[in-house]
């Protein structure tokens, strides 16, 4: 897949649990396409919902000026997901050819978690996915933290900012934490890449 | 500069831009980011402007009116249902004016997403008879920001910037522009206004009301309030805030309708009147209740030339979005996708380790001898304790109540009556409600389950830190009923044994329930130990 066929709008839907890092993957967005001088709006949830609840960030990107902070219903180019179930939560969002990409690893805090199998089943049913063990991979690499950029890097081949100025954007948002961390995390961009490239090629 | 900044964000570097010499609140989603960013701004602390927070919604109100008097900028920042605890000193310093320029920003929360109701600020702002702006998009929060103290200045009024939680809670490039000056130290040339005995209000009252026709006019004339002429004169639509964005969104560059974009209020009548004149019905896309509606609609709905909430044009009730707003314009849509069965509801939880779960814990254990109806709680992170896996509390209506609401129900005769409210919620509006149960000696039991934080907007400090016994003795609990426990499940039973003496007693009892909040860092912790340890 070339980034190429993507039209300069693109709608992102970034989904996971309070806690799980997701406004990190919004942040580097934001940060890469400050540098390539495109428009954005993102919004994400603050306040109660924080609290171990479901949260998403709408990120929308563009050359032409955004005017609704929301993405509507069926114009999600993708939706990123750290967590399984939070993936489908925001289905109705999704473009008819729309990409799911998601973490394998489940986040259990409810007592009704559904059976994973049935989770990858339903996910599946749609043949834009790509489904990558992010959490385990970001623990090879060196934390478990690194998931998330973990799954920038496997929607990164959809994304309307190229490889560079992504890795830019990781290393300004991480430097203050040092060499090791940046290090770290351009590691697990590059890792979700290549996993996700085995998938959409 | 271009920056990319949260709504709020953009709100703030707006008002430190405008010569802001102080700005007062009382955290609050979606409006807390606001001072927050004040609070951490290099700039702002080199222009030595006040950040910290005040107590409640009223202090904050009046020490920014103080500041005003003192002819200073100043910003007050709440949620909306906080400006319901302002709303003595709010409506009644549209009667006085300000001197320096004074701007009330509240950010509303259509949805209810973390409040517990969707009221719609502008009818304050009407009430007040103050000029309003309802910004749509991050550039505005920042000009309008800007733009509201010169307002402000010009009319010696308030001012009411009204945001509304997806606005406050989403990012975009701002463009920034130069600074101007903090006001210098001015009193009031006519301070004998701000003391408003009856012979002197009656006549402010007049003057507030001979100058609503120049407010009207300015917004009348103001850029803020556009009317572009469409082709096609079958709809005209009045968009207001992000009403005009999800219009926009549906367009583009090539909506065929005439549109009124309304930013600044009152009204811009002459506008209003020539969309009406021109196109055969008027969408009215309002971002809350339906106030512009009500104003210009039809009282017996006979002739509904006007549409929106109040018709079902538009849904009655929560926020806009994007297909909400195509469904009024008649677009047809495809049918989304829908959220799959094996997709289960995900709650908000208490933290891994809470000691509020340790209080509901000692509770839940008490039970049987409670009844399960005699828990009065209030606004806060222990407010989750309504729902499972915790079931405990039976009410959450408003900063304070608990206490209040425990004391009437126990005047009615409900025994044992239980409170249970935060340490911040408690001094925001606990205290005065405490008073109240001790000068009658109230048979109740107040629980204040003191993490040390305003945990739920983002673990502000609270005021109550190492204060709290010294407030409660100051208020009169007899000290051997003031206890202190350590939520811990390792003092589980010693707990729930203290709890059931003190709701034996027939007096006002109060356990200080003392464990910080988890979210803390390790160094805010350590000093909430030794002020604890003090006090």
């Amino acid at each position: 897949m070339n980034h190429k066929n993507i039209k300069m709008k693109t709608n992102i839907i970034i989904a996971g649990v309070g806690g799980q890092g997701i406004l990190t993957i919004s942040t580097i967005l934001d940060m890469a396409a400050f540098n390539n001088n495109l428009y954005i709006k993102q919004s994400e949830v603050h306040g109660m919902s924080q609290r171990g609840g479901a949260v998403q960030s709408h990120v929308r990107i563009s050359d032409k000026e955004v005017f609704s902070d929301l993405i509507p219903l069926g114009k999600a180019d993708m939706i990123i997901s750290v967590e399984p179930m939070e993936l489908l939560r925001y289905l109705p969002y999704l473009k008819e050819e729309g990409w799911l990409i998601t973490d394998a690893e489940p986040f259990v805090n409810i007592p009704n978690y559904p059976e994973m199998e049935e989770l990858f089943n339903k996910i599946k049913t749609y043949p834009n996915h790509i489904i990558i063990n992010a959490t385990e991979e970001a623990k090879k690499i060196g934390t478990s933290k690194a998931a998330n950029v973990v799954m920038l890097g496997a929607a990164s081949n959809l994304l309307p900012i190229d490889e560079s100025g992504l890795l830019k954007a990781i290393t300004d948002l991480f430097n203050r934490k040092g060499e090791r961390v940046v290090n770290i995390n351009i590691e697990a961009f590059k890792k979700g890449k290549e996993l996700a490239s085995l998938v959409i090629n | 500069m271009r920056t990319l900044f949260l709504g709020n964000e953009a709100l703030a570097q707006g008002a430190i831009d405008a010569g802001l010499s102080g700005v007062y609140a009382y955290p609050g989603t979606p409006s807390t980011e606001i001072t927050e960013y004040i609070q951490k701004s290099k700039l702002a602390k080199e222009l030595n402007i006040h950040s910290i927070w005040s107590v409640n919604e009223k202090t904050a109100m009046e020490s920014a009116l103080g500041m005003s008097y003192a002819g200073k900028r100043t910003l007050t920042v709440m949620k909306h249902v906080g400006l319901n605890v302002a709303a003595d000193v709010f409506m009644n310093m549209s009667i006085s004016g300000v001197n320096g320029g004074l701007v009330v920003v509240v950010a509303d929360d259509p949805s209810m997403h973390s409040s517990q109701n969707e009221q719609d600020s502008r009818f304050y702002g009407k009430f007040a008879m103050i000029p309003i702006l309802e910004p749509s998009n991050q550039q505005e929060m920042y000009d309008l920001t800007r733009y509201a103290f010169d307002l402000s200045e010009e009319l010696k009024l308030p001012v009411l910037l009204r945001t509304v939680t997806r606005l406050s809670h989403s990012r975009s490039f701002v463009n920034s522009r130069d600074r101007i000056a903090q006001n210098d130290l001015n009193l009031p040339e006519d301070a004998s206004r701000f003391a408003l005995i009856p012979s002197y209000a009656r006549g402010l009252y007049q003057k507030l009301l001979d100058i609503q026709p120049k407010i009207e006019a300015i917004a009348e004339n103001s850029t803020n309030n556009t009317l572009t002429i469409g082709k096609d004169k079958s709809l005209g639509i009045i968009a207001c805030g992000l009403g005009y964005n999800y219009l926009m969104e549906n367009f583009e560059d090539d909506c065929p309708y005439s549109i009124l974009k309304v930013t600044q209020y009152p009204l811009p009548r002459k506008k209003v009147k020539e969309l009406f004149k021109t196109c055969d019905k008027i969408l009215v896309l309002e971002e809350g209740y339906p106030l512009v509606e009500e104003m210009i609609g039809d009282y017996f709905q006979e002739d509904p030339k006007v549409i929106g909430r109040l018709t079902g044009a538009v849904n009655r009730t929560g926020e806009l979005n994007p297909n909400i707003v195509a469904k009024s314009l008649g677009i047809k849509e495809n049918t989304p996708k829908e959220i799959p069965t094996i997709v289960e509801n995900r709650p908000p939880q208490l933290c891994v380790g809470c000691g509020h779960g340790d209080v509901f814990n000692a509770l839940k254990t008490l039970i049987p001898e409670i009844g399960d109806k005699q828990v009065f709680a209030d606004i806060g992170c222990y407010t989750l304790g309504v729902l499972p896996p915790h079931n405990i509390i039976n009410t959450a209506i408003d900063m304070g109540a608990s206490i209040t609401m425990a004391k009437g129900a126990a005047d009615a005769g409900v025994f044992p009556a239980i409170a249970i409210i935060g340490d911040s919620t408690f001094t925001h509006s606990g205290m005065t409600g405490l008073l109240d149960a001790v000068y009658e000696k109230s048979p109740i039991t107040v629980i204040i389950s003191d993490n040390s934080a305003s945990a739920m907007t983002g673990a502000q400090d609270s005021a109550a830190l190492g204060r709290l016994k010294d407030i409660c003795l100051g208020i009169g609990v007899e000290p051997e009923h003031l206890r202190v426990i350590v939520p811990l499940s390792k003092n589980h039973d010693d707990n729930v044994t203290l709890l059931r003496d003190e709701m034996n007693y027939k007096g006002v009892s109060v356990i200080i329930a003392q464990r910080a909040c988890v979210q803390l860092p390790k160094e805010r912790k350590e000093i909430i130990k030794q002020l604890n340890t003090l006090s």
